[in-house]
């Protein structure tokens, strides 16, 4: 438990700032879930919500916003008080983007759905969604608790979606280059995966936000890195 | 010697004081980088303004009052037989809390060091001193026309930069600051912050202030005290974003500590 502030008006803003951004990925968990079912299950139903309920998450971003800048012009937040609304910016920032990436599966998953009927069952796919929703789950869970060693496991484990991510789209570019007629729903599902790859990378840098307002530094090794999806081509 | 090492203007080893049976100060280390605001922090009680005192042997003039430890200017032992201790308060100057000019005019406010000093020759020179001075406090285009009016019909900015100038016209190289800003508006306490930052080029300051910002905004080094003890110093960035001890972090915080 963290010591109290003398004014206690202060500890019951930065809980609330916590808890925005608890709401936040609470809502961006749900709506990459929401997304990745509807691609999973083929079901076209759900889109519209998951398009519409995306407006919830960039509201509660602007709002949590206003309240960090006004907790700092009445406050003058010093050391970790200072790291934990800045993070807390940061942080709602990622998820807000989170959000954006979850928008924009479900409408491309609506494209792969009508237009092909095997590409949307890959395996790997299902498997890169997975692992980055466990990711996305346990820097909440670490953000919500501060605990920067569950964060740092987190941060570690952005290697096997990079790594996944790589072969999805080896594997995607020959199922395309095999069959033409999968150039719409295929070239959907690259970017998909990207898409998944590019959340994992926003978990990862949550991690690195509760790491700093731990530490007061930023994790000093560099992150294993290992998508090669941009260097990659049909042979 | 580091470039940092040839920079310490003052250094201070294992400074005691004691009022009486009662210990102010155990032992404080501290080296003080020339052409740098040093801010020194902490609750009150805590001894940062008796470490301020020190630096200008005021605490000689309290009775019962006893210092140990040595404090060097420039490698001179300040506490030393030799020391002319009223030569040695026109290199270290002080600004107090209150601004606190004579009830002189302007002119008489600024000229009276100097005058006492005996470092003008000749009218014309005390002259150029006194709106040197004015000028370098920030404060001669507001008074260039009423020098021979009273210093205390001023504003309470005013009066502390006419005191700023009076302090600076015996070219002292260090200037203490007990608490320069704690009687002042916001808009004067800027400009004071100001004239902070435009007097470190050409001198050593040590401000001891109340106000977490204010620290964090005119220095570039920080001490914190705690119960006599100096419990952390470092580079004011990392003292206000990323303190080492639990105990400056909750002070700083606005913390129970």
């Amino acid at each position: 438990m963290e010591s109290e502030h003398i004014v206690s008006a202060f500890d019951n803003d930065l809980a609330e700032l916590n808890h925005m951004v608890a709401r936040l990925g609470g809502l961006a968990e749900q709506q990459f879930a929401a997304a990745v079912e509807a691609l999973e299950t083929r079901n076209v139903s759900n889109i519209d919500a998951i398009v519409e309920a995306d407006k919830q998450l960039d509201k509660l971003e602007f709002e949590l916003n206003e309240r960090a800048i006004e907790v700092i012009a009445r406050r003058s937040p010093m050391a970790k008080d200072l790291r934990r609304i800045i993070v807390a910016l940061r942080v709602a920032g990622n998820l807000e983007r989170i959000g954006d990436y979850a928008k924009n599966i479900a409408k491309r998953s609506r494209v792969i759905i009508e237009h092909e009927k095997t590409l949307g069952d890959n395996v790997s796919v299902a498997r890169i969604a997975g692992l980055t929703q466990q990711m996305i789950n346990q820097v909440l869970d670490a953000y919500a608790t501060g605990d920067a060693d569950l964060a740092m496991d987190v941060w570690d484990r952005d290697l096997d979606v990079d790594q996944l991510h790589t072969s999805i789209f080896r594997e995607l570019l020959e199922q395309i280059g095999a069959d033409p007629e999968r150039v719409s729903a295929g070239s959907q599902l690259l970017f998909v995966a990207k898409n998944i790859e590019r959340i994992g990378d926003y978990a990862t840098g949550i991690a690195e936000q509760i790491y700093f307002v731990k530490n007061g530094e930023f994790p000093s090794q560099s992150r294993p890195k290992a998508d090669g999806s941009s260097s990659s081509a049909i042979e | 010697m580091s470039s940092q090492e040839e920079n310490i203007k003052i250094s201070a080893r294992g400074v005691t004081v004691h009022y009486g049976a009662a210990q102010a100060l155990h032992g404080i280390d501290l080296d003080i980088r020339a052409n740098e605001v040093t801010a020194l922090i902490g609750p009150s009680g805590c001894g940062k303004s008796t470490f301020l005192r020190c630096i200008n042997r005021m605490n000689d003039a309290i009775e019962d009052c006893h210092f140990g430890g040595t404090i060097e200017i420039d490698g001179e032992d300040i506490y030393s037989g030799g020391i002319d201790v009223v030569e040695l308060r026109a290199r270290v100057g002080m600004v107090f809390q209150k601004p606190n000019p004579f009830p002189k005019s302007i002119y008489d406010n600024v000229a009276y060091g100097p005058r006492i000093h005996g470092l003008a020759s000749s009218k014309d020179e005390l002259d150029h001193m006194v709106e040197t001075s004015l000028r370098r406090a920030g404060l001669w285009q507001e008074v260039h026309d009423r020098l021979h009016t009273s210093g205390s019909g001023l504003s309470g900015g005013q009066q502390q930069r006419l005191c700023i100038a009076r302090t600076i016209a015996v070219n002292p190289n260090v200037v203490l600051m007990d608490e320069p800003c704690s009687a002042l508006d916001p808009i004067a306490t800027a400009i004071i912050e100001e004239l902070i930052e435009e007097l470190r080029s050409q001198y050593t300051i040590v401000i001891v202030t109340h106000s977490m910002q204010q620290a964090a905004r005119v220095s570039q080094r920080t001490a914190y005290f705690h119960l006599g003890h100096l419990v952390e110093q470092g580079d004011t960035d990392r003292i206000f974003t990323n303190p080492a001890n639990k105990q400056t972090e909750a002070y700083i915080s606005g913390k129970i500590g």
